[in-house]
């Protein structure tokens, strides 16, 4: 025999794990386009919380440290409701061993995670918005950072959240465990976003926040490729 | 595809949670031949055959596929078809979707229509549009197949192969396992040994239960 394959297989062209993620990417946009489950939940949370932190603040003047809090705080808990969506539905609709005959963990992983990059950084370019124009006193000076600290925090959520989303869809108790597990994990991401809008919201210069960003790039790093080393063993016994 | 096949396993044993499932569980079959699995009810059979499909990894033994021949995907996902109770297709997606992803996940193409043919084939020609989500079980079980079968593959996996179809459904799938037990490789898991052939390599497993 000239070939012998035994476990674990691996894919032999990058070509073809693209081709294969891509696809995954594809299947869940328009599963998701056709049931608007994790949509919904995302702009329905963006769009109630954003009214109470408008009814909170009332006539009050808020400084604008707080206010870039505040946007983050509704980025997170709205990314909490539907990003554990896109293992959950899997594991509920039973199509996880379809999944498995189709393809290999990374690739798996590597479609899940575009499709909740997407997903993220959509919810957060529309709670940016909704935000500046409901929220007067919300200001940003230097666009450059806020839009790198926008683009990487989404990033970052979407690495840290489809991993603890592989990991609940096996447990019993998926919606409630799912922000609690998030929330130590995301904390230092959070802090430092936090961090860099303020200064974007101070109008600092790009320099300022060189080590923020640097942060931002080794916790994406770090994160995806500890998901890919852990994935394994999450999605195949 | 133009694979010839060997599937050998040795010693192959599944624990879930201290559990023993089965265990010593050793054959070796190839290509034109057929692997007909029995064995009580929750003796393992349905773990073994996933096993094979390598989407679970065994807890004692060895599983090898050995290939020789062409393998245009270069993936043992593209030499594997399985058809089994547990496995579903996507209910927002119809037929012919969810067969174009099982192909585009495989980075192949749907050459000369040949999803239309293949749901022809497996008497689905009418409902190729149709949202598996309004399928009976028969039907569903009819996709099952197409799905197994939409990359040619030359192991076919087969988990109660007759369960929910009708005498039509019943047919089909005694003409299919006719025909791949001669030109691939067949794994039956069932305990109504009517339903294959008389040649073929019998393994029993033992419920440890």
């Amino acid at each position: 025999m000239s070939e012998c394959i035994s476990m674990p297989s691996i894919d032999r062209s990058s070509a073809q794990w693209f081709t294969a993620a891509a696809a995954i990417f594809r299947k869940d946009w328009q599963s998701e386009l056709r049931t608007r489950y994790a949509i919904s939940a995302l702009i329905m949370f963006v769009v109630s919380t954003i009214a109470i932190v408008i009814f909170a603040i009332g006539s009050e003047s808020i400084p604008s440290d707080v206010l870039t809090g505040m946007l983050w705080v509704i980025i997170f808990f709205s990314s909490m409701s539907g990003l554990s969506r896109t293992f959950v539905a899997e594991e509920e609709r039973g199509t996880v061993l379809t999944l498995q005959l189709l393809a290999s963990p990374s690739v798996v992983l590597g479609g899940k995670l575009a499709f909740n990059f997407v997903l993220v950084l959509s919810l957060n370019i529309f709670a940016v918005a909704l935000y500046s124009l409901l929220v007067s006193e919300f200001l940003i000076v230097t666009l450059s950072i806020f839009w790198i600290t926008i683009l990487l925090g989404s990033m970052g959520l979407a690495a840290a959240a489809t991993i603890i989303a592989a990991i609940i869809a096996k447990a019993n108790t998926k919606g409630t465990l799912f922000p609690v597990l998030s929330l130590p994990i995301l904390l230092p991401l959070l802090v430092v976003v936090i961090n860099a809008t303020r200064l974007a919201g101070e109008g600092a210069p790009f320099e300022d926040a060189v080590r923020e960003f640097q942060f931002l790039i080794a916790y994406i790093v770090v994160v995806v490729t500890v998901s890919q080393l852990l994935f394994d063993y999450i999605w195949t016994d | 595809m133009i694979v010839d096949l060997r599937l050998e396993a040795s010693h192959l044993g599944k624990t879930f949670n201290q559990r023993v499932i089965f265990r010593e569980v050793s054959f070796a079959v190839g290509t034109g031949e057929t692997l007909l699995v029995t064995g009580r009810n929750g003796s393992g059979k349905s773990t073994l055959l996933k096993i094979l499909a390598h989407v679970l990894t065994p807890s004692q033994g060895l599983v090898r596929l050995l290939s020789e021949g062409r393998n245009p995907g270069g993936s043992l996902r593209h030499l594997i078809g399985f058809v089994s109770p547990y496995l579903n297709l996507y209910d927002e997606f119809s037929a012919r979707e969810n067969l174009q992803f099982a192909l585009s996940i495989r980075g192949m193409h749907n050459e000369g229509s040949a999803i239309d043919r293949l749901l022809e084939r497996v008497s689905l020609g009418g409902f190729k549009d149709t949202a598996v989500r309004v399928f009976s079980s028969g039907m569903r079980q009819r996709l099952k197949y197409a799905f197994a079968l939409v990359h040619n593959p030359p192991l076919l996996l087969l988990d109660e192969p007759m369960a929910n179809l009708d005498q039509e459904g019943r047919g089909f799938v005694q003409e299919l396992m006719a025909e791949r037990g001669k030109e691939g490789l067949l794994v039956v898991a069932t305990n109504d040994e009517t339903e294959v052939e008389r040649n073929h390599v019998r393994v029993h497993i033992d419920a440890f239960h």
